[in-house]
């Protein structure tokens, strides 16, 4: 028996970008277990759509997240599309698939670059970063923002891509898919990252199912679970397949995010070769009014929104269930039995955002 | 496993390619035509209908019909673009160029040069004003 200890770990730690109190139990150097507390930065999302009205909410649900921000605008103006029987013309739903697997493109990219970090592999993490920077640069050259892109309107999105500027980008992809090859190479083979990630943290498939896991966390388990193959959007049109592992460790997350760097370029790549020539939004009348419950994958995993609506230009009830908040859970459960020095690599490893998980 | 120096051949690509960032100060970075900088009006064409300034998420637009001003504060504005959206006249629109930090959040305004329609009572006898100013209904 060793002595027992308790270390808080966050809200301020050089790892974390954002905000998380663990309370660590320590036996010696060994984790016990972790007990997480979040709300540091809580916003207060909900009580917001008493005073804004439901278009001005686009803007707002795009700001709950810096990194899947598109993907919450989407979500939102799909739950609202839903409840007010509004048809999205088919190339606003191709656009917002590219900006989408565009955003999580540069989410992985990020996330590798935050677990070289993690690990103190600094150049790794300046090569995953400056890939990073290139999808930057082409969101700013299609939407006109770089982090937040305000396209997302009800009915559908706001600015057109030329196709032009699509064949453009799947050149440029192209050719990044060659250094992302070469950088994500070093992730998969090098010994020195694998001594850090191979068997640390293991999660079983039975227990991310147990701990409500999402996401690449859950895919990484051997559980095959992606709400893309729902069909929303564009997807139904696009031919995939839901990148797996069976390793259950950090290294099966990185090998599954890496995975999904390479399918997101090749579902750019399908729906540039499909866009219909379409509109690109319908006009959208009237109040909402009924209820709606909408899930899709982000790069962290599924978030979930329940919109309800009454029939004035206020929402009744606006609620989301981002992809961290489900994974907190199995972070605890990745946490029992670790090493102190792993803890680090273990957070980072559930791709954690938040101020996603606060609102 | 079983490589030497494996990481050879990335150090002299490093060593003989450009740098991936820019010498800023010096070189001024380009952006492209959509970039959303800053909201910018076409004052002659803005009818002070308010518009904007409603519809603006973080209520960053006062349109002052009185005064005939419209006063955006840069600092508030969060260039979502919604007020280019909404303006019925689209003298709204959002140009590349950030607005430079500063010491303190000030006000940007412009006068507007538009002259209301007299509320005429008589539509055959009304005359358009003899202003400089083109009167937009």
């Amino acid at each position: 028996m060793g002595n027992r200890s308790i270390v808080p770990y966050g809200p301020q730690h050089p790892v974390l970008p954002e905000p998380i109190h663990l309370d660590l139990v320590l036996e010696d150097e060994k984790v016990l277990a972790a007990i997480p507390s979040i709300g540091f930065i809580h916003r207060g999302l909900e009580s917001l759509t008493g005073k804004k009205d439901f278009n001005e909410m686009v803007y707002v649900a795009e700001r709950i997240c810096g990194i899947c921000s598109f993907m919450h605008g989407m979500s939102y103006c799909m739950a609202l599309e839903d409840i007010m029987n509004v048809e999205v013309p088919r190339r606003a739903d191709y656009l917002r698939t590219i900006w989408a697997e565009m955003s999580r493109l540069h989410s992985h990219l990020l996330w590798l670059g935050l677990l070289a970090d993690g690990f103190g592999f600094e150049s790794l993490f300046m090569h995953s970063w400056r890939l990073r920077e290139k999808i930057l640069d082409m969101f700013e050259a299609s939407t006109g923002g770089r982090v937040i892109f305000s396209v997302n309107t009800i009915g559908g999105v706001l600015k057109d891509m030329p196709n032009d500027m699509l064949k453009d980008f799947v050149r440029q992809l192209d050719d990044m898919e060659k250094e992302i090859r070469e950088t994500t190479s070093i992730f998969l083979d090098d010994y020195t990252v694998k001594s850090r990630l191979v068997d640390v943290g293991i999660i079983t498939g039975e227990d991310a199912i147990r701990r409500g896991a999402v996401g690449p966390m859950m895919r990484a388990s051997g559980i095959n679970v992606d709400m893309r193959k729902n069909g929303y959007a564009a997807y139904n049109d696009i031919d995939f397949e839901v990148i797996t592992s069976n390793k259950c460790d950090s290294y099966a997350r990185c090998e599954v995010r890496i995975g999904e760097l390479f399918q997101s370029i090749d579902i750019i790549r399908q729906c540039v070769a499909k866009i219909p020539d379409t509109e690109i939004n319908t006009k959208v009348t009237g109040m909402p009014n009924g209820e709606s419950f909408i899930r899709v994958e982000q790069p962290r995993g599924e978030a979930f929104y329940h919109v309800r609506a009454n029939g004035t230009k206020f929402l009744d009830r606006f609620r989301v269930r981002t992809p961290t908040f489900a994974n907190i859970p199995a972070l605890t459960q990745t946490l029992q039995g670790c090493q102190y020095g792993d803890v680090p690599l273990l957070v980072l490893t559930i791709d954690p955002c938040i101020s996603c998980t606060e609102r | 496993m079983g490589q030497i120096l494996p990481f050879t051949k990335q150090v002299l690509k490093n060593l003989f390619s450009e740098p991936a960032t820019t010498q800023y100060p010096f070189v001024q970075r380009e952006y492209p035509e959509r970039t959303r900088g800053h909201v910018d009006i076409n004052k002659d064409q803005c009818i002070l209908c308010g518009m904007c300034m409603r519809s603006c998420p973080p209520g960053a637009i006062k349109v002052d019909r009185a005064a005939k001003t419209w006063t955006i504060n840069r600092f508030d504005c969060i260039q979502c673009g919604y007020c280019t959206e909404k303006c019925p006249k689209k003298c709204l629109s959002i140009t590349p160029g950030y607005q430079e930090p500063g010491p303190e959040k000030f006000n940007y305004s412009v006068e507007v040069p538009y002259e209301p329609p007299k509320p005429a009572a008589k539509p055959a006898a009304a005359t358009a004003p003899a202003g400089g100013t083109k009167p937009e209904a």
